[in-house]
């Protein structure tokens, strides 16, 4: 109940400020532009090639959408409004957390536009489709869950933006790193790799072990998130 | 009783902000804590809040702990810190709504709170603008509403007044007032007409310690302990200090020639005794005529100039014995 009055205040944040539109827009603007770029040139009725660079661009929007999450509460002083409350650490957290994630539902929703248009014109595989968009949902999420681990570190937002960004590169390399290595470390990396695991999804396979995977994550970085709010107060 | 702290400490790092204090609040008052700035107020009232857990010591907010039961305790507690916690992007409207429904105000009392503290706290005009293009002292109106919506039983304002013009100052001042009559109401200030203005009983703070919690009107007489008298008497010097030497009671006399004939006096007497009938009738018998006579009532300002200095000296001792080893 509180975490919803939370979640829609943000929500409104989102959308009384011109940042959400810019975003995105850019994010629509580029993926629109690889949609047509590669359906009209390929005339393959497949996503993947599309999905996969949505997730690129989220990559670099996700740590701007998240970054004043926390950050912003603290440097405001408004943190002391919410904690003297009677509200839970979890609530706050929480529902910060699913307004961006609502803001990313909304731009997911729209590029519904692109398989329905393949759909229109041609036969394209819908479950192969499906599944590459709940990968594309997963790891955007966990995206999201470490943006707003980062902006809970520093009352900066700009420094949050930039270790959220800088936390996700390093899932980025640890995929790379699988590549460097072989034998047991190799298997660790690889199972550490978010983008593996997205290219599984994107190949239209959804394994419960890879939606296990991205939950736990999202879990994660939610769980450390509410410590690190918490024990701020007793240091 | 609806705040009440024990052997409350807070230390940052290795530097105690709090140090051991205890006090409590009784239902409907309106108690001022004074002390100058660094004191420990702001570090002492956010502890009260649960924005954090005191080192040691435990607090109770309508008889929950603000560790143990930090949801309950935090519903019976408004709170309106230092800088207001304002949503710049916000309306008015929207913002206090938003209060209302952390809060845990049910949706229909909180559109009829709202309503109700917008009027009370003077912010008809401009409820329906964003919270960023509003003057300083309307942001502490909203800051002020914000911490009385749910109606919470207690109220904590970390100095409601600071950094506002004169007349928004008296404003404020009079909302806290009406407010008092409701709430329970600690308020911090380093400003001490303030607390002669509107509270009921004041607690001093000093470095973290408390000196002194008494009445308002009782603080300077208890904590001076001697009356003192001004006094301007026609007469000689000599005879006029030696009339007054033989009055019972009287333990020092400043003395100074004013002008021709006449001397100024500045006369000290133990608490328990008025001297100023014997003044008269000592004078009297001599035929001195006494031009002017009043009281000299030690006002808070110099009570508290006076607990701040015997501190600061005894610091500056501590430095001068350093210094000298
Ligand atoms: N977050 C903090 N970290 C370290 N020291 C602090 C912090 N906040 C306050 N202090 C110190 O604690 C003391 C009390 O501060 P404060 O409670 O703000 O006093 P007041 O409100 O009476 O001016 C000051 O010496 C201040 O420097
Ligand atoms: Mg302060």
């Amino acid at each position: 109940m509180k975490m919803w009055e939370i979640l829609k205040r943000e929500l409104k944040s989102y959308f009384f400020s011109p940042l959400a539109y810019v975003l995105l827009g850019f994010y629509l603007l580029i993926s629109g532009y690889f949609f047509s770029t590669f359906v009209l040139s390929t005339h393959y009725a497949v996503l993947s090639p599309i999905l996969s660079s949505m997730v690129t661009v989220f990559m670099f929007i996700s740590p701007i959408l998240t970054m004043r999450l926390i950050s912003e509460d603290m440097k405001t002083g408004t943190d002391q409004l919410l904690l003297t409350s009677p509200v839970t650490v979890t609530d706050i957290v929480i529902g910060k957390f699913f307004s961006t994630v609502f803001v990313y539902l909304v731009a997911l929703v729209i590029t519904f536009l692109y398989p329905i248009y393949l759909k229109l014109y041609s036969s394209p595989d819908m479950g192969s489709i499906i599944a590459g968009y709940i990968g594309v949902f997963l790891i955007g999420v966990t995206f999201i869950s470490i943006g707003l681990f980062a902006s809970s570190l520093t009352e900066n937002q700009m420094i949050a933006g930039v270790i959220g960004f800088a936390l996700i590169l390093m899932f980025w390399l640890i995929s790379w790193l699988g590549d460097v290595f072989t034998g047991k470390a190799k298997a660790i990396f690889q199972n550490l790799s978010f983008f593996d695991r997205l290219n599984n999804f994107l190949n239209g396979l959804v394994n419960l072990s890879d939606v296990v995977f991205f939950i736990s994550v999202i879990i994660f970085f939610i769980f450390l998130t509410i410590r690190v709010v918490d024990k701020r107060r007793w240091s | 009783m609806m705040i009440e702290l024990k052997n409350v400490t807070k230390v940052y790092g290795t530097r105690k902000a709090v140090d051991n204090i205890s006090f409590s609040v009784d239902k409907g008052e309106i108690v001022g804590f004074l002390g100058p700035n660094g004191a420990g107020k702001t570090t002492t009232m956010k502890m009260i809040t649960g924005y954090m857990p005191p080192t040691s010591g435990t607090i109770k907010i309508a008889g929950y702990d603000i560790v143990e039961q930090p949801i309950e305790a935090k519903k019976h507690i408004g709170y309106l810190p230092e800088v207001p916690p304002l949503y710049l992007d916000m309306t008015v409207e929207a913002y206090l709504h938003f209060v209302g429904g952390i809060k845990g105000v049910p949706p229909k009392k909180r559109r009829e709170d709202v309503e109700r503290i917008i009027h009370e706290v003077g912010l008809t005009d401009v409820r329906k603008r964003l919270i960023k293009n509003l003057s300083k002292g309307y942001k502490q109106r909203v800051g002020l509403a914000q911490a009385i919506i749910g109606d919470p039983d207690v109220l904590v304002l970390d100095e409601p007044t600071v950094g506002l013009d004169p007349k928004q100052i008296k404003e404020i001042r009079d909302i806290i007032k009406e407010l008092g009559k409701k709430h329970t109401i600690i308020l911090s200030t380093h400003i001490l007409p303030e607390v002669s203005m509107v509270c009921d009983r004041v607690i001093i703070i000093n470095k973290g310690k408390i000196v002194a919690i008494d009445k308002t009107e009782n603080l300077s007489a208890a904590l001076q302990n001697s009356r003192r008298y001004f006094i301007k008497v026609e007469g000689p010097y000599e005879e006029v200090v030696n009339s007054l030497k033989k009055i019972e009671g009287v333990t020092n006399i400043e003395a100074e020639v004013d002008s021709d004939n006449t001397i100024k006096l500045t006369v000290e007497s133990s608490a328990d005794k008025d001297v100023r009938k014997d003044m008269f009738f000592a004078f009297a018998k001599k035929g001195f005529p006494i031009l002017e006579l009043k009281m000299l009532n030690y006002s808070l300002e110099e009570v508290f100039l006076e607990l701040t200095t015997e501190e600061e000296s005894y610091d500056e001792n501590v430095g001068n014995t350093k210094e000298g080893a």
